[in-house]
C-alpha cells in the first residue's frame, strides 16, 4: 500500500483514541483539580495529590497492562484489545488519560489556588457574591487560561502516549503503524506518521493560542 | 544551607530520596545484592510464581525477576545519567549561546529548538532511534538529544532575564570580559532552577527508556532491562501476569523517587514558590 493511503487508514482510530482520551483528562483533572483548590489540605486532596503523584510516575504502556490483568483478566468487564465497540475504547482511553488527569489536575488547583488569593475574589466576597458564583464567574474564568495551556501541551503527551496505548491495547491507529514502519524500515511512512502526528500537534496549538481571545478580552489578536 | 533545612522538612522528598538511594545501590551492588544469576534460565520453572524460591517469580525462561529487576537498575541509571548530562551540556552551550549574545544566533537556535518542540514526546526520541537503529548507546543519545530543546530554552530564558540584572551590568562596567562575567555573574544563577530540571528530567529519561525498551527499539535482549522485561512478560500475561507486572512496578518506583526529589528541590531552593503545596 501507498504510505498516504496506510496513515489515512490508520489516523480515524488514533483520533477517537486521543479525543476520548483528552476529554476524560480535561473533565476529571479539571474538576478534581478545582476540588482540591476549593477544600485545600482535605482528605480529597490528599488522596487526588497522592493519585497525581503516581499517575506521573506510571509508564503508561505499564498501567495498560494492568488494566487488562484487572478489568480482563479477573473480572471479564472489558475486553483485551482491538477496535470495535464502545467497550473496546473504556481501557485504552482511560490508560492513555491517566498521565495528563494528574497533570492537569496538579496546574488546575495551583491556578485556581492562586486566583482564589486574588484582590478581586475577595471583593467579590465581601459584597456578598455566592461562593459558587465567585468560583464559576471570578476565579474559574480567570484560571482557565494556564489550563488551557496545559491542555494544548498535553496533547502532545498524549499523542506519543498513544504510540505506546496502541502497542499495548492492539488499536489500529497511527502510532502502532509507526512502530511497524520502524521495525520495516519504511522511512518514507514513518516521516508521514511523525509529520501527521507534528501537524496535529501545531495545529491544535494554534487553536488555544486563538481561543485566549475568547477567555479573556483583553488578549486580542492584533495583540 | 537554607535548602537542605527546608528540604530536610519535607517529608514526600525525604521518601524520594530514599527511593532514589535505593536504586542506586541496586545498581553499584547489583552482584551481591542479586540471588540468582539474572541470565541464568531454568525452563522448568518458567513462569513461577512468587515463591520462596524466586521471591517476585520468574519470566518466561525461568529466569529470577528480582535479580534482573535489580540489575536493571544499571541500565535504567546509566542511560538516565548520561542523557541528563547530554542534555544538560547541549542545553547550557546553545542556552547561554544564545541568550549571552543574542542577535542572529539567538535567532536560528531558538527557532530549531521551536521546530524540535513541535514534535510531541516520544515521537522526536522515537525518529532519532529509528534513524540510528537499537541499542544502549543509541536510547542513551535519543533521549539525551530529545532534551536538549527544553534545556536550551530554560537556559536562555534565565541567561536573558540575568543579563539585565544590576550586578552583571556593574561587572560589566568594571571591564570584566564576557567570559568571566558568564561564569561568575550568570552560570551560578542558573544552576539551581538546572538542578530542578535535571532530576525532573531523570524521571523522564527513566520513562522514556522504558517506553523505547518496551517498544523493542531500546535496550535489547538478553540484557536485563526493566522495559524490555515488560514487553516480553506480554506475551504471557494472560497466563503469568506478574512476569510483565513486576519490572514495571519497579519502573514506577524509580520514577517516582525523582519525582519526589525534584518537587522537593524546587519547594526549597524556591521558597518564594508556594503553588505546588
Amino acid at each position: 500500500m501507498i504510505p498516504a493511503a496506510e496513515l489515512s487508514d490508520a489516523w480515524p482510530a488514533t483520533l477517537e483514541l486521543t479525543i476520548a482520551a483528552l476529554l476524560i483528562a480535561a473533565v476529571v483533572g479539571i474538576v478534581a483539580g478545582i476540588a482540591s483548590a476549593v477544600w485545600p489540605n482535605s482528605l480529597f486532596d490528599g488522596v487526588a495529590r497522592l493519585f497525581s503523584l503516581f499517575g506521573l510516575s506510571m509508564p503508561i504502556f505499564w498501567t495498560g497492562l494492568v488494566f487488562i490483568v484487572i478489568f480482563s483478566l479477573w473480572l471479564h468487564w472489558l475486553p483485551v484489545g482491538g477496535t470495535g465497540s464502545l467497550t473496546h475504547l473504556i481501557l485504552p482511553a482511560v490508560t492513555l488519560a491517566l498521565p495528563s488527569v494528574a497533570m492537569i489536575a496538579r496546574m488546575t488547583r495551583s491556578a485556581v489556588l492562586d486566583v482564589l488569593r486574588e484582590d478581586y475574589v475577595r471583593t467579590a466576597r465581601a459584597k456578598g457574591v455566592g461562593e459558587v458564583w465567585v468560583l464559576g464567574r471570578h476565579a474559574l474564568r480567570n484560571a482557565f487560561i494556564p489550563i488551557l495551556t496545559l491542555l494544548g501541551l498535553q496533547s502532545g503527551q498524549l499523542m506519543g502516549g498513544a504510540v505506546l496505548t496502541e502497542t499495548v491495547f492492539a488499536w489500529p491507529g497511527l502510532g502502532r503503524l509507526m512502530v511497524k514502519a520502524i521495525f520495516a524500515r519504511d522511512y518514507v511512512l514513518l516521516q508521514g506518521a511523525v509529520l501527521v502526528f507534528a501537524l496535529a500537534f501545531v495545529v491544535i496549538n494554534l487553536i488555544v493560542d486563538l481561543s485566549y481571545g475568547l477567555l479573556d478580552p483583553r488578549i486580542s489578536r492584533q495583540g | 544551607m537554607d535548602a537542605w533545612l527546608r528540604f530536610r522538612k519535607n517529608r514526600l522528598a525525604l521518601i524520594g530520596l530514599a527511593l532514589v538511594l535505593m536504586l542506586v545501590l541496586a545498581a553499584t551492588l547489583a552482584p551481591w545484592l542479586a540471588l540468582h544469576d539474572p541470565t541464568r534460565q531454568s525452563l522448568i520453572e518458567k513462569r513461577a510464581r512468587p515463591g520462596a524460591k524466586y521471591l517476585l517469580g520468574a519470566d518466561e525462561f525461568g529466569r529470577d525477576i528480582l535479580s534482573r529487576v535489580i540489575y536493571g537498575s544499571r541500565v535504567a541509571l546509566l542511560v538516565g545519567v548520561v542523557s541528563v548530562l547530554i542534555a544538560l551540556a547541549g542545553g547550557l552551550v546553545l542556552g547561554t549561546a544564545a541568550g549571552f549574545t543574542g542577535g542572529w544566533l539567538d535567532t536560528v537556535v531558538m527557532r530549531v529548538v521551536e521546530i524540535l518542540l513541535a514534535f510531541p514526546y516520544l515521537l522526536l526520541a522515537l525518529a532519532i532511534v529509528a534513524m540510528l537503529g537499537p541499542g544502549v548507546l543509541n536510547t542513551t543519545l535519543a533521549v539525551g538529544i530529545w532534551g536538549v530543546p527544553a534545556v536550551t530554552r530554560m537556559v536562555r530564558g534565565s541567561v536573558l532575564a540575568l543579563r539585565e540584572t544590576e550586578y552583571v551590568g556593574a561587572a560589566r562596567a568594571l571591564g570584566a570580559p564576557a567570559p568571566a562575567v558568564l561564569r561568575r555573574h550568570v552560570l551560578p544563577n542558573v544552576l539551581p532552577g538546572l538542578v530542578v530540571y535535571a532530576t525532573l528530567f531523570m524521571a523522564n529519561a527513566i520513562l522514556l527508556e522504558a517506553a523505547l525498551s518496551f517498544l523493542g527499539l531500546g535496550v535489547q535482549p538478553p540484557t536485563a532491562s526493566r522495559g524490555l522485561m515488560v514487553s516480553t512478560g506480554r506475551d504471557v500475561l494472560l497466563v503469568a501476569p506478574h512476569v510483565a507486572t513486576v519490572p514495571g512496578l519497579a519502573i514506577m518506583v524509580a520514577v517516582l523517587g525523582f519525582n519526589l526529589v525534584g518537587d522537593g528541590l524546587r519547594d526549597a531552593l524556591d521558597p518564594r514558590l508556594t503553588t505546588t503545596r
